[in-house]
């Protein structure tokens, strides 16, 4: 085996870029919550951008290696050790036969991705390795890990010869943590609903002019946001229909809730906006008791940026695959 | 031409659309929809991730980094994927025949398994009988599937048995029916839920070990018949 988990973390699931073709059936696309981050982490291993990673919340998981491995950590940063020393999140790093990372403390964010190259040896179902834990499918045996689960890499190359007699090494290349990130971390952009327009003038203002607070309520599935309760102009129903990853609807108790990854297929609550997908990064790092705040957006900035963050995973790519290369050929 | 349905198109994200037929529950609407998602099934749009019907609408997800290059300067993709979309609903390959199979469900009515049944009976004025024979003398229609894998939203019950749904969710098993407004559907998985449960089917309406893991699809046809408890533990 190659990986070996020795403490079970509270909710760390396997995920890729989720399950798509299946959402007409009920099942969700799932994946990982923050899937630029999971991104990132394959990229700096040399993986394809949407190969299998573990996603880790606090308390995480700690973890055995079998084998001399290639690893990258990225999203959160929960204080990681390899061994007993701390390493860095956003390197690739050259790990030795016998190591173990652990996780400390909460540093900054929600989940930290933890990749492997060569990826995870664990079945697809449906076209995914995304864990769906209510249908009891995909990832580990659909289903959180435990202590003892043992995951063998896809892929594994011979790494033995690059480390030498070091427990472990941070290779030189690195990606850009405050990619997406630079400008107001706590402002998340958004587009109008279908039912923005229902709602009253002053819950309008209050969507823009007050911060909005993650409540304890928040996981995978949603988060639920805390202010002043928001009313409608009018109670008309809104028939249920497809939702999306994102999707901000007005529950009935006057609050909102923002969809995440693991949210239902279909809805019924008014839709008053909608989380561009380049800012569905930084909803997934905030935690309950985070605040942020809410700006409009329209429809050609929100694809461009989508575009733009795109366009920087692939040059990145590019440029770890090359320099992956070049170490590996040195070391044979 | 043919005369184009009425209709609304808006985005539900940066990356999905909904065309949506008139925000009601009819069959002849959610004929057109099916239709629609058969037929763009069938023969996708291009960068088409997937498309979602529900009871008036139809969501269509697309690649926005693929269609990026589709398009025009100063043209959002969201206007690109409108208008494919709404030439293909102008078009007569639209019209596929939409599924009609008959299903039949067998559910067992006691207490045990609906724990709802004798609450409702009692609120509707009707005895646990009526209340199981109203609700097995008509075939429902399967509108949409959502909310769970494989939960399907069917339609319509006899007023004489339509229920509010309840305020709080509770556990609900699998395998369990319940009615909510006019609706009623099938708990294929254990799930909270805000249903009336007045019983549970022992068939598998989802087995995620199959190549398609869901029994039952938008437009089939269910009757329900009731057995016994003996029959659901030797089902």
């Amino acid at each position: 085996m190659n990986l070996r988990i020795i403490k079970a973390g509270i909710l760390d699931t396997v995920q890729d870029m989720g399950r798509y073709g299946w959402q007409h059936v009920g099942i969700n696309p799932g994946g990982a919550m923050d899937k630029l981050s999971a991104q990132f982490a394959n990229i700096l291993v040399g993986n394809e951008l949407d190969e299998a990673v573990i996603e880790l919340h606090f308390p995480a998981s700690a973890f055995f290696f079998e084998q001399p491995s290639l690893i990258a950590m990225s999203g959160a940063n929960f204080s990681a050790t390899l061994n007993g020393e701390e390493i860095p999140s956003l390197r690739p790093i050259l790990v030795s036969k016998y190591s173990i990372l652990q996780f400390h403390r909460v540093e900054k964010g929600a989940r930290a991705y933890l990749a492997v190259h060569g990826g995870l040896d664990l079945p697809e179902w449906l076209g995914s390795r995304s864990t769906h834990l209510k249908a009891g499918a995909g990832g580990y045996m659909g289903r959180a890990l435990q202590k003892d689960d043992e995951i063998r890499f896809r892929k594994p190359a011979d790494l033995c010869m690059l480390l030498g007699k070091k427990e472990f090494e941070v290779l030189p290349w690195k990606t850009d943590s405050n990619w997406g990130d630079s400008n107001n971390a706590k402002e998340i952009l958004v587009l109008p609903g279908n039912e923005w327009t229902r709602l009253t003038d002053h819950s309008k203002e209050i969507f823009f002019d007050r911060a909005f607070l993650i409540s304890n309520q928040s996981d995978r599935m949603g988060y639920r946001l805390r202010s002043e309760p928001l009313s409608t102009i009018s109670h008309d129903e809104v028939i249920s229909s497809a939702v999306s990853f994102g999707t901000i609807q007005l529950l009935p108790n006057g609050q909102l809730i923002v969809l995440m990854a693991d949210h239902q297929t279909t809805g019924g609550y008014p839709r008053v906006a909608h989380v561009i997908s380049a800012h569905h990064s930084r909803v997934a790092q905030m935690k309950p008791g985070d605040l942020f705040i809410f700006r409009f957006t329209d429809q050609q900035t929100a694809e461009d940026l989508l575009i733009k963050q795109k366009q920087h995973l692939l040059q990145l790519q590019n440029a770890c695959k090359f320099k992956l290369e070049e170490l590996l050929n040195a070391g044979n | 031409m043919p005369e184009m349905p009425k209709h609304t198109i808006f985005p539900i994200s940066d990356s999905a659309l909904t065309i949506d037929f008139g925000n009601t529950i009819e069959e002849s609407i959610n004929l057109k929809v099916l239709s629609l998602f058969h037929a763009i099934t069938a023969n996708p749009l291009a960068g088409m991730i997937e498309a979602v019907p529900a009871y008036s609408s139809l969501t269509v997800y697309y690649d926005l980094f693929f269609l990026k290059k589709q398009v025009l300067p100063g043209q959002t993709v969201y206007d690109w994927v409108a208008a494919q979309l709404l030439q293909r609903l102008n078009t007569d390959e639209e019209k596929k025949d939409v599924s009609t199979g008959l299903v039949t469900i067998p559910v067992c009515y006691e207490k045990e398994f609906g724990p709802d049944i004798e609450f409702l009976a009692r609120k509707k004025n009707i005895s646990v009988d009526e209340l199981i024979s109203i609700h097995t003398s008509r075939q429902y229609r399967i509108y949409m599937l959502g909310f769970l894998p494989g939960f399907t939203y069917m339609g319509e019950v006899d007023d004489k048995i339509a229920t509010a749904r309840k305020h709080q969710p509770v556990t609900v098993a699998a395998g369990s029916v319940g009615i909510a407004g006019k609706q009623t559907g099938i708990y294929p998985l254990a799930s909270p839920g805000g249903w009336q449960i007045i019983g549970r089917t022992p068939v598998k309406l989802f087995n995620a070990e199959k190549e398609s893991p869901v029994l039952l699809k938008a437009g089939d046809r269910i009757q329900f018949t009731s057995i016994s408890k003996n029959e659901f533990e030797n089902y």
